[in-house]
């Protein structure tokens, strides 16, 4: 019954998002205020609907309803509870109704937090978010419906995949939907501003928040999922040049420079055209990222004409939005005015270049990873095109990138001085030198390009500040000067320092596991040792476990530091009985910001075991950093002066005689 | 993010093994470092995406041996490039040579950029400043006229 309640709903929200595709559309068209009115409520019913219809499936994961097929394939009745909850997007019907959640629920928050927007502008916007809704909810209902039947429902279920079965998938699937999605946002203003041909610092100032936040789930998605790999996969792996990794990094880098493009238009009225692609580019790679995950044409090109109707659904849809939106710009682009005029030495400028290296480096990860799709799709020639390629590709083209971060918030808008920016940027380059000479005398001059590496992590870390401590004076004005601008900062400056910094951080984290990780592959027997990074660690033995739906062998590890036990480890191989599968459970000790990180191979029938011990030194920074970049969006996003719709009053005073 | 990898990985290895395991290690110290650096480079061709180093798979594991025999028989490393090529054909690559197929992917980037950096370049020309002395000292006091104006009115 409840099964069919969600059913229901989400007929009926599709039925309601078609309503809100054309009644606000028309109305914006012929400036009829009562059609235009309708879009808020449609939104938030509608987010209220797919809610309802989500909790249904929420439930019948719950109690276990094996009659519900959804269930039977994905879940357990002896699964831990919150697995279960969490199981309910772990399966692609699951996983795409919580994409259109999260859809619904962006646009509620567009209807209840835009009471500032221009009621047309606002009214267009959720249309066009409401043809983005229309088109998933028939998705989900025409080919995959999470609520179908099963008669007779079988007894138990065949349980979800033992590698989901982790805090992970409570967390990484939301936060990426929650970026992929959140960039809808900024497309449904992009179109809205060129159906109505007009556009200016305003829309830039609705726009970036949004962004913002888009940008900050999908930095904290992809490093919640990258550090997810690394811990449940098992060989010590943080990424993989995998096309479901280059999916998310894609509307990533379009995002970021959108971010950036947004704050050349809100602040100076140019490259207006260029931000408005950017904004349907950003979503187009997220629609392309949700269309290689969930049609399977990643997997092969075969698996994809076997099982078609999902695949071409989805690329229909894609299609539909990235072509139209596409073609809308050609067509109503250049009733756009380009705004302010600058020199090539300016803020403008350096974000300019900012805008062009962001650009190229998602079109690298796009070639790369559909080129051999492509390739395979017109010749039948085989080839792949993975991490090596990657590396040498995308890494000399973010290098630059990172060099000319620092400079960036140092040069002035319109006209900028770059020899008094550089001499801004003397203490950033001094620590970059030293933090590079440190490393040398420490790891020995072998890798002479880590080392750069290095200098480049404390020259972005050390610039971001250098530009902190230059608009409080530090040093040229009294302390309490100093402390009183500091006080007086706006809170957009200390998200831009922190999230630059927070760039640097992972790319020290980067650079040092890459390249002083150490790793050693060994058989080992109870009472066995082995010297890992200065430290000893001894196999005390093994231990039968059972755990709720799986039984596992411990291997119990006791890490020695000049003779003293400081830590236990145990890593473990899990067998799940329902899936007659078997997982390896690493076991990671964080030492400072290194981490320790041992995976189990196989047990022979004498006790011994295949140990990998790894030792990560500075690991955990690579997400740290990814943690302060999002702590630096939430400060800018708090903003007071970046909260949404503050021109409102002076429009209405403009209003007023009218009336 | 890496379901399909993980569903796979789990398919492919029912009875999970080590990527490389302990028994594969050659003695030589230098011919293990050359096995690793190749083996990260080549694909194990029933696997989604990983490495020979990497994955658990069978197919791996005897790929990882065969390249430690050729380089203990004293093959260089483009030979055994050139062995494995000849044998599974360029798929096994995870970086591809450049060829006519491949020459987009390798080219492309560099194409962008230098396309981008001419619109970077055209955009800057457009933008830049007219210098500040474009108005003459008529045109300056009936620019202050018309100013002033707007504020009276």
């Amino acid at each position: 019954m409840i099964a069919e309640l969600g059913h229901f709903a989400l007929i009926l929200a599709l039925v309601l998002a078609v309503v809100q595709s054309v009644l606000p559309f028309w109305g914006a068209m012929t400036d009829d205020r009562r059609l235009i009115a309708v879009a808020g409520p449609a939104a938030v019913t509608q987010f209220l609907l797919v809610g309802l219809s989500f909790a249904a499936l929420v439930h019948a994961y719950i109690v276990s309803d094996f009659s519900v097929l959804n269930v039977v394939e994905n879940s357990h009745s002896q699964k831990p509870l919150l697995y279960k909850i969490t199981g309910t997007w772990g399966n692609h019907e699951g996983s795409m109704l919580l994409w259109v959640l999260i859809l619904a629920l962006f646009g509620a928050m567009v209807a209840a937090f835009g009471r500032n927007l221009p009621d047309r502008l606002k009214a267009l916007v959720l249309a066009v978010q409401a043809w983005i809704a229309s088109a998933f909810l028939l998705f989900v209902l025409l080919t995959s419906n999470p609520f179908i039947r099963l008669n007779p429902a079988p007894i138990e279920g065949n349980d979800l995949n033992p590698v989901l079965q982790d805090i992970g998938l409570a967390v990484h699937p939301p936060l990426l939907y929650l970026g992929y999605v959140g960039c809808s946002i900024a497309f449904a203003f992009a179109i809205a501003a060129l159906i109505d041909g007009r556009i200016d610092a305003a829309w830039a100032r609705w726009v970036r928040p949004w962004t913002l936040a888009a940008w900050m789930f999908l930095t904290l998605g992809i490093a919640m999922g990258s550090y997810w790999a690394y811990y449940e996969l098992g060989w010590g792996g943080f990424w993989f040049w995998d096309p479901v990794e280059n999916a998310s990094l894609m509307p990533w880098l379009a995002a970021t420079a959108l971010l950036h493009s947004a704050i050349v238009m809100e602040k100076r009225e140019a490259l207006k055209i260029w931000t408005v692609l950017l904004a349907i580019l950003a979503f187009s790679l997220s629609l392309l990222g949700t269309f290689l995950v969930r049609s399977g044409v990643l997997t092969s090109v075969h698996t994809f004409a076997s099982d078609p109707t999902r695949g071409v659904f989805i690329l229909a849809i894609l299609c539909v939005f990235i072509g139209g939106g596409l073609s809308l710009f050609a067509f109503r682009a250049t009733r756009l005015a380009p705004g302010g005029v600058f020199a090539p030495i300016s803020r403008e400028g350096a974000l300019i270049l900012n805008n062009l290296f962001l650009t190229v480096l998602a079109a690298v990860v796009l070639t790369g990873t559909l080129y051999p799709l492509v390739l395979e799709a017109l010749t039948g020639a085989r080839i792949s095109v993975g991490a090596p390629f990657f590396n040498l590709i995308f890494i000399p083209l973010a290098v630059p990138l990172l060099i000319i971060v620092p400079f960036g918030p140092m040069l002035a808008w319109k006209r900028g001085d770059l020899r008094a920016a550089s001499e801004r940027l003397f203490a950033a380059f001094g620590a970059a030198i030293l933090a590079a000479a440190v490393s040398a005398w420490l790891a020995g001059m072998d890798d002479v390009l880590a080392l750069f590496g290095v200098a480049l992590a404390f020259w972005l870390i050390v610039g971001a500040l250098s530009e902190l401590a230059f608009r409080v004076k530090l040093g040229r004005a009294p302390v309490a000067e100093s402390f009183r601008r500091l006080a007086g900062m706006p809170r957009s400056a200390f998200g831009t320092t922190l999230a630059h910094a927070g760039v640097g951080v992972t790319v020290l984290g980067l650079v040092a596991a890459t390249t002083w990780a150490s790793e050693d592959i060994l058989t080992m027997k109870a009472g066995d040792t082995v010297e890992v990074a200065s430290r000893t660690l001894k196999l005390d033995g093994f231990q039968q476990r059972a755990g709720p739906n799986y039984a596992e062998t411990v291997a119990r590890f006791t890490v020695y530091d000049g003779g003293a036990a400081v830590a236990v480890m145990e890593p473990s191989k899990r067998n799940f009985a329902a899936r007659q599968t078997m997982t390896t459970e690493a076991a990671i000790t964080t030492f400072g910001l290194s981490q320790l990180y041992i995976s189990l191979g196989d047990i022979t029938p004498e006790s011994a075991v295949t140990v990998r011990v790894f030792w990560k030194p500075l690991v955990t920074l690579i997400w740290l950093g990814a943690v302060v970049m999002a702590i630096g969006g939430i400060l800018s996003l708090s903003d007071r002066r970046l909260r949404v719709g503050a021109p409102k009053p002076a429009r209405r005073t403009v209003a007023a005689p009218a009336e | 993010m890496r379901i399909v990898v993980a569903l796979l990985l789990l398919l492919l290895s029912l009875a999970p093994v080590h990527a490389v395991a302990p028994d594969e290690v050659l003695d030589d110290p230098a011919l293990e470092t050359r096995a690793r650096a190749l083996s990260a480079g080549l694909r194990c061709m029933v696997c989604q995406n990983q490495s020979i180093d990497d994955s658990d798979a069978p197919l791996a594991r005897d790929l990882r041996i065969l390249l430690r025999e050729r380089l203990v028989a004293g093959d260089s490393d483009e030979e055994v490039i050139a062995f494995l090529v000849d044998r599974y054909g360029e798929f096994i690559l995870l970086r591809p040579q450049f060829n006519l197929k491949t020459a987009l992917l390798w080219l492309a980037p560099a194409i962008l950029l230098v396309v981008g950096a001419i619109i970077a370049f055209g955009v800057f020309r457009r933008r830049r400043p007219v210098a500040v002395s474009g108005l003459s000292g008529d045109e300056e006091a009936e620019l202050q006229r018309i100013l002033s104006d707007g504020k009276n009115g």
